[in-house]
Protein backbone atom coordinates (compact mmCIF):
# COMPACT_ATOMS: atom_id res chain seq x y z
CA UNK A 1 0.00 0.00 0.00
CA UNK A 2 2.64 2.13 1.44
CA UNK A 3 4.56 1.49 -2.77
CA UNK A 4 1.14 2.21 -4.21
CA UNK A 5 0.87 5.83 -2.58
CA UNK A 6 4.46 6.63 -3.31
CA UNK A 7 3.62 5.55 -7.08
CA UNK A 8 1.04 8.24 -7.25
CA UNK A 9 2.96 10.75 -5.71
CA UNK A 10 5.50 10.37 -7.94
CA UNK A 11 3.09 10.73 -11.16
CA UNK A 12 1.58 14.19 -9.14
CA UNK A 13 4.47 15.43 -9.00
CA UNK A 14 4.92 15.82 -13.14
CA UNK A 15 1.73 16.85 -13.41
CA UNK A 16 0.89 20.95 -13.31
CA UNK A 17 -2.23 21.66 -10.89
CA UNK A 18 -3.85 25.10 -10.15
CA UNK A 19 -4.42 25.86 -6.74
CA UNK A 20 -7.50 24.13 -6.34
CA UNK A 21 -6.35 20.88 -7.73
CA UNK A 22 -7.74 20.79 -11.26
CA UNK A 23 -5.28 19.96 -14.19
CA UNK A 24 -3.76 22.88 -16.04
CA UNK A 25 -3.14 21.13 -19.10
CA UNK A 26 -6.52 18.47 -19.33
CA UNK A 27 -4.35 17.09 -22.39
CA UNK A 28 -1.50 15.74 -20.52
CA UNK A 29 -4.54 13.72 -18.95
CA UNK A 30 -3.88 9.74 -18.26
CA UNK A 31 -6.16 6.71 -17.32
CA UNK A 32 -3.26 6.54 -14.28
CA UNK A 33 -3.04 10.29 -13.18
CA UNK A 34 -6.87 9.72 -12.39
CA UNK A 35 -5.97 7.20 -10.51
CA UNK A 36 -3.53 9.33 -8.48
CA UNK A 37 -5.81 12.44 -8.36
CA UNK A 38 -8.59 10.00 -7.16
CA UNK A 39 -6.17 8.21 -4.25
CA UNK A 40 -4.94 12.38 -3.16
CA UNK A 41 -8.82 12.95 -3.15
CA UNK A 42 -9.68 9.69 -1.22
CA UNK A 43 -11.69 8.31 -3.46
CA UNK A 44 -11.04 4.64 -4.93
CA UNK A 45 -12.10 4.06 -8.33
CA UNK A 46 -14.37 1.48 -9.68
CA UNK A 47 -16.10 0.91 -13.06
CA UNK A 48 -18.83 3.34 -12.03
CA UNK A 49 -16.77 6.05 -11.63
CA UNK A 50 -14.79 5.51 -15.18
CA UNK A 51 -18.11 5.57 -17.00
CA UNK A 52 -18.68 9.34 -15.57
CA UNK A 53 -14.81 10.00 -16.45
CA UNK A 54 -14.74 8.75 -19.94
CA UNK A 55 -17.55 10.75 -20.57
CA UNK A 56 -16.56 13.70 -19.75
CA UNK A 57 -13.20 12.59 -21.30
CA UNK A 58 -15.26 12.08 -24.29
CA UNK A 59 -17.83 15.29 -24.21
CA UNK A 60 -14.12 17.24 -23.45
CA UNK A 61 -12.97 16.39 -26.73
CA UNK A 62 -16.10 17.10 -28.41
CA UNK A 63 -17.14 20.65 -26.86
CA UNK A 64 -13.98 21.74 -25.29
CA UNK A 65 -15.07 21.74 -21.95
CA UNK A 66 -16.62 19.62 -18.77
CA UNK A 67 -19.76 18.27 -18.80
CA UNK A 68 -22.70 19.68 -16.73
CA UNK A 69 -23.65 16.86 -14.03
CA UNK A 70 -27.31 17.57 -15.98
CA UNK A 71 -25.46 15.99 -18.61
CA UNK A 72 -23.70 13.26 -16.94
CA UNK A 73 -27.33 11.88 -15.43
CA UNK A 74 -28.60 12.24 -19.11
CA UNK A 75 -26.40 10.97 -21.42
CA UNK A 76 -23.90 8.54 -19.32
CA UNK A 77 -26.70 6.60 -17.31
CA UNK A 78 -25.52 7.68 -14.12
CA UNK A 79 -28.93 8.84 -12.08
CA UNK A 80 -28.41 11.84 -9.36
CA UNK A 81 -27.98 10.19 -6.39
CA UNK A 82 -25.54 7.25 -7.70
CA UNK A 83 -23.40 10.18 -8.92
CA UNK A 84 -23.64 11.81 -5.20
CA UNK A 85 -22.43 8.23 -3.81
CA UNK A 86 -19.68 7.90 -6.22
CA UNK A 87 -17.90 11.68 -5.86
CA UNK A 88 -19.97 12.50 -2.10
CA UNK A 89 -17.50 15.52 -2.09
CA UNK A 90 -18.96 17.44 -4.52
CA UNK A 91 -19.37 15.53 -8.22
CA UNK A 92 -18.96 18.55 -10.28
CA UNK A 93 -16.03 19.69 -8.91
CA UNK A 94 -14.67 16.08 -8.16
CA UNK A 95 -15.87 14.29 -11.61
CA UNK A 96 -14.15 17.22 -13.89
CA UNK A 97 -10.81 16.80 -11.05
CA UNK A 98 -10.14 13.43 -11.49
CA UNK A 99 -11.18 13.68 -15.75
CA UNK A 100 -8.03 16.21 -15.34
CA UNK A 101 -10.77 19.05 -17.22
CA UNK A 102 -10.90 22.36 -15.20
CA UNK A 103 -13.86 23.41 -12.99
CA UNK A 104 -16.99 23.10 -14.86
CA UNK A 105 -18.97 26.35 -15.35
CA UNK A 106 -22.47 25.49 -15.64
CA UNK A 107 -24.86 25.61 -13.35
CA UNK A 108 -26.79 23.01 -13.35
CA UNK B 1 -7.70 23.52 -0.97
CA UNK B 2 -11.29 23.54 0.92
CA UNK B 3 -13.34 20.62 0.38
CA UNK B 4 -16.44 22.86 2.03
CA UNK B 5 -16.22 20.61 4.58
CA UNK B 6 -18.44 22.88 7.00
CA UNK B 7 -20.04 25.20 4.93
CA UNK B 8 -23.82 24.73 4.91
CA UNK B 9 -26.63 27.34 2.83
CA UNK B 10 -30.14 26.89 4.23
CA UNK B 11 -32.71 29.00 2.05
CA UNK B 12 -36.37 30.21 2.88
CA UNK B 13 -38.34 29.18 0.19
CA UNK B 14 -41.26 31.77 0.82
CA UNK B 15 -42.74 32.74 -2.58
CA UNK B 16 -44.25 29.77 -5.24
CA UNK B 17 -44.86 31.22 -8.48
CA UNK B 18 -42.68 29.48 -11.35
CA UNK B 19 -40.13 32.03 -11.48
CA UNK B 20 -39.49 32.12 -7.97
CA UNK B 21 -39.36 28.60 -7.62
CA UNK B 22 -35.91 28.39 -9.34
CA UNK B 23 -33.54 30.76 -7.20
CA UNK B 24 -33.58 28.30 -4.69
CA UNK B 25 -33.62 25.10 -6.47
CA UNK B 26 -30.26 26.29 -8.62
CA UNK B 27 -28.73 27.62 -5.37
CA UNK B 28 -29.25 24.57 -3.37
CA UNK B 29 -27.94 22.09 -6.28
CA UNK B 30 -25.03 24.28 -6.77
CA UNK B 31 -24.20 23.76 -3.32
CA UNK B 32 -24.82 19.73 -3.53
CA UNK B 33 -22.52 20.08 -6.76
CA UNK B 34 -19.80 21.60 -4.98
CA UNK B 35 -19.99 19.68 -2.09
CA UNK B 36 -21.75 22.23 0.61
CA UNK B 37 -24.85 21.05 2.78
CA UNK B 38 -27.79 22.52 1.20
CA UNK B 39 -31.72 22.50 3.35
CA UNK B 40 -34.74 24.28 1.91
CA UNK B 41 -37.21 25.38 4.07
CA UNK B 42 -40.47 26.10 2.13
CA UNK B 43 -42.91 28.44 4.03
CA UNK B 44 -46.39 30.66 3.29
CA UNK B 45 -46.25 30.41 -0.90
CA UNK B 46 -43.22 28.63 -1.41
CA UNK B 47 -44.81 25.60 0.39
CA UNK B 48 -46.56 25.50 -3.28
CA UNK B 49 -43.45 24.31 -4.66
CA UNK B 50 -43.07 21.37 -2.68
CA UNK B 51 -47.07 20.64 -2.59
CA UNK B 52 -48.05 17.64 -5.10
CA UNK B 53 -50.96 19.30 -5.97
CA UNK B 54 -49.62 22.69 -6.57
CA UNK B 55 -46.29 21.72 -7.97
CA UNK B 56 -47.13 21.22 -11.68
CA UNK B 57 -49.56 24.31 -11.37
CA UNK B 58 -47.19 26.36 -10.48
CA UNK B 59 -47.55 30.25 -12.65
CA UNK B 60 -45.91 33.15 -13.72
CA UNK B 61 -48.05 36.33 -12.10
CA UNK B 62 -48.56 38.91 -15.55
CA UNK B 63 -50.27 41.44 -12.77
CA UNK B 64 -48.55 43.22 -10.60
CA UNK B 65 -44.87 41.70 -11.26
CA UNK B 66 -42.61 44.20 -12.32
CA UNK B 67 -39.87 42.00 -13.75
CA UNK B 68 -41.59 40.37 -16.83
CA UNK B 69 -38.89 39.73 -19.28
CA UNK B 70 -38.84 42.24 -22.45
CA UNK B 71 -40.35 39.37 -24.80
CA UNK B 72 -43.57 39.46 -22.06
CA UNK B 73 -43.93 43.35 -21.48
CA UNK B 74 -47.59 44.05 -21.33
CA UNK B 75 -49.94 46.03 -20.04
CA UNK B 76 -51.56 45.52 -16.38
CA UNK B 77 -54.85 45.54 -17.92
CA UNK B 78 -53.74 42.91 -20.51
CA UNK B 79 -52.08 40.57 -17.89
CA UNK B 80 -55.71 40.74 -16.58
CA UNK B 81 -57.21 39.11 -19.26
CA UNK B 82 -58.05 35.04 -18.48
CA UNK B 83 -54.85 33.00 -20.19
CA UNK B 84 -52.61 35.39 -19.70
CA UNK B 85 -50.65 33.97 -16.83
CA UNK B 86 -50.57 30.74 -18.55
CA UNK B 87 -49.09 31.72 -21.96
CA UNK B 88 -46.65 33.46 -19.53
CA UNK B 89 -45.87 30.58 -17.78
CA UNK B 90 -45.72 28.55 -20.78
CA UNK B 91 -43.47 30.72 -22.52
CA UNK B 92 -41.24 30.67 -19.56
CA UNK B 93 -41.16 26.62 -19.37
CA UNK B 94 -40.12 26.94 -22.90
CA UNK B 95 -36.90 29.31 -22.39
CA UNK B 96 -36.35 26.80 -19.17
CA UNK B 97 -36.17 24.09 -20.99
CA UNK B 98 -33.97 25.42 -23.62
CA UNK B 99 -31.30 26.14 -21.01
CA UNK B 100 -31.75 22.29 -20.00
CA UNK B 101 -32.80 23.28 -16.87
CA UNK B 102 -35.49 20.38 -15.47
CA UNK B 103 -39.29 21.67 -15.09
CA UNK B 104 -39.79 22.43 -11.13
CA UNK B 105 -40.97 18.88 -9.95
CA UNK B 106 -37.90 17.24 -11.66
CA UNK B 107 -35.57 19.69 -10.21
CA UNK B 108 -36.87 19.12 -6.61
CA UNK B 109 -36.79 15.73 -6.78
CA UNK B 110 -33.25 16.24 -8.50
CA UNK B 111 -32.11 18.61 -5.38
CA UNK B 112 -33.52 15.56 -3.09
CA UNK B 113 -31.39 12.87 -5.17
CA UNK B 114 -28.83 15.15 -4.51
CA UNK B 115 -28.96 15.12 -1.01
CA UNK B 116 -30.72 18.95 -0.31
CA UNK B 117 -32.65 18.18 2.88
CA UNK B 118 -36.66 19.58 1.71
CA UNK B 119 -38.27 21.25 5.02
CA UNK B 120 -42.42 22.24 4.78
CA UNK B 121 -42.57 25.08 7.11
CA UNK B 122 -45.11 23.59 10.08
CA UNK B 123 -47.48 26.67 10.47
CA UNK B 124 -47.94 27.24 6.89
CA UNK B 125 -49.00 23.64 6.36
CA UNK B 126 -51.76 24.20 9.43
CA UNK B 127 -53.07 27.55 8.01
CA UNK B 128 -53.41 25.59 4.23
CA UNK B 129 -54.40 22.30 6.27
CA UNK B 130 -52.23 20.32 4.65
CA UNK B 131 -49.83 17.09 6.00
CA UNK B 132 -47.03 15.55 5.46
CA UNK B 133 -48.67 13.12 2.89
CA UNK B 134 -49.57 16.53 0.81
CA UNK B 135 -45.75 17.17 0.43
CA UNK B 136 -44.09 15.40 -2.74
CA UNK B 137 -41.30 12.56 -1.71
CA UNK B 138 -38.57 13.27 0.40
CA UNK B 139 -39.83 16.50 1.78
CA UNK B 140 -40.05 16.60 5.72
CA UNK B 141 -42.20 19.16 8.41
CA UNK B 142 -40.33 21.10 10.46
CA UNK B 143 -41.28 24.07 12.81
CA UNK B 144 -39.62 27.19 12.85
CA UNK B 145 -37.88 26.76 16.01
CA UNK B 146 -36.86 23.57 14.61
CA UNK B 147 -34.94 25.43 11.60
CA UNK B 148 -33.73 27.80 14.08
CA UNK B 149 -31.72 24.67 15.60
CA UNK B 150 -30.73 23.31 12.06
CA UNK B 151 -29.51 26.69 10.51
CA UNK B 152 -26.93 27.38 13.55
CA UNK B 153 -23.88 28.36 11.56
CA UNK B 154 -25.31 28.01 8.36
CA UNK B 155 -25.61 30.77 5.89
CA UNK B 156 -29.32 31.55 5.58
CA UNK B 157 -30.75 32.81 2.28
CA UNK B 158 -33.93 34.92 1.81
CA UNK B 159 -35.64 34.27 -1.42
Amino acid sequence: MTTLTKTHEDILTDVEFDEEGFMVDPKAWTPEIAEAIASREELELTDRHWVVINFARKEFEENGEAPTLRRITKSADVPTKELYQLFPKGPAKKASMVSGLGKPTGCI
Amino acid sequence: MSDNGNRKLCIICSKGSLDMAYPPLILANSARMMGIDAELFFTFWGLDIVTKSKINKLKVATVGNPNMHPWFKIPTVVGAIPGMPAMASWMMRREIDKLDFPPVPEFVEMVVDAGAKVYGCKMSMDMMKLTADDLVDGAEVLGAMEFMELSEGAQVIFI
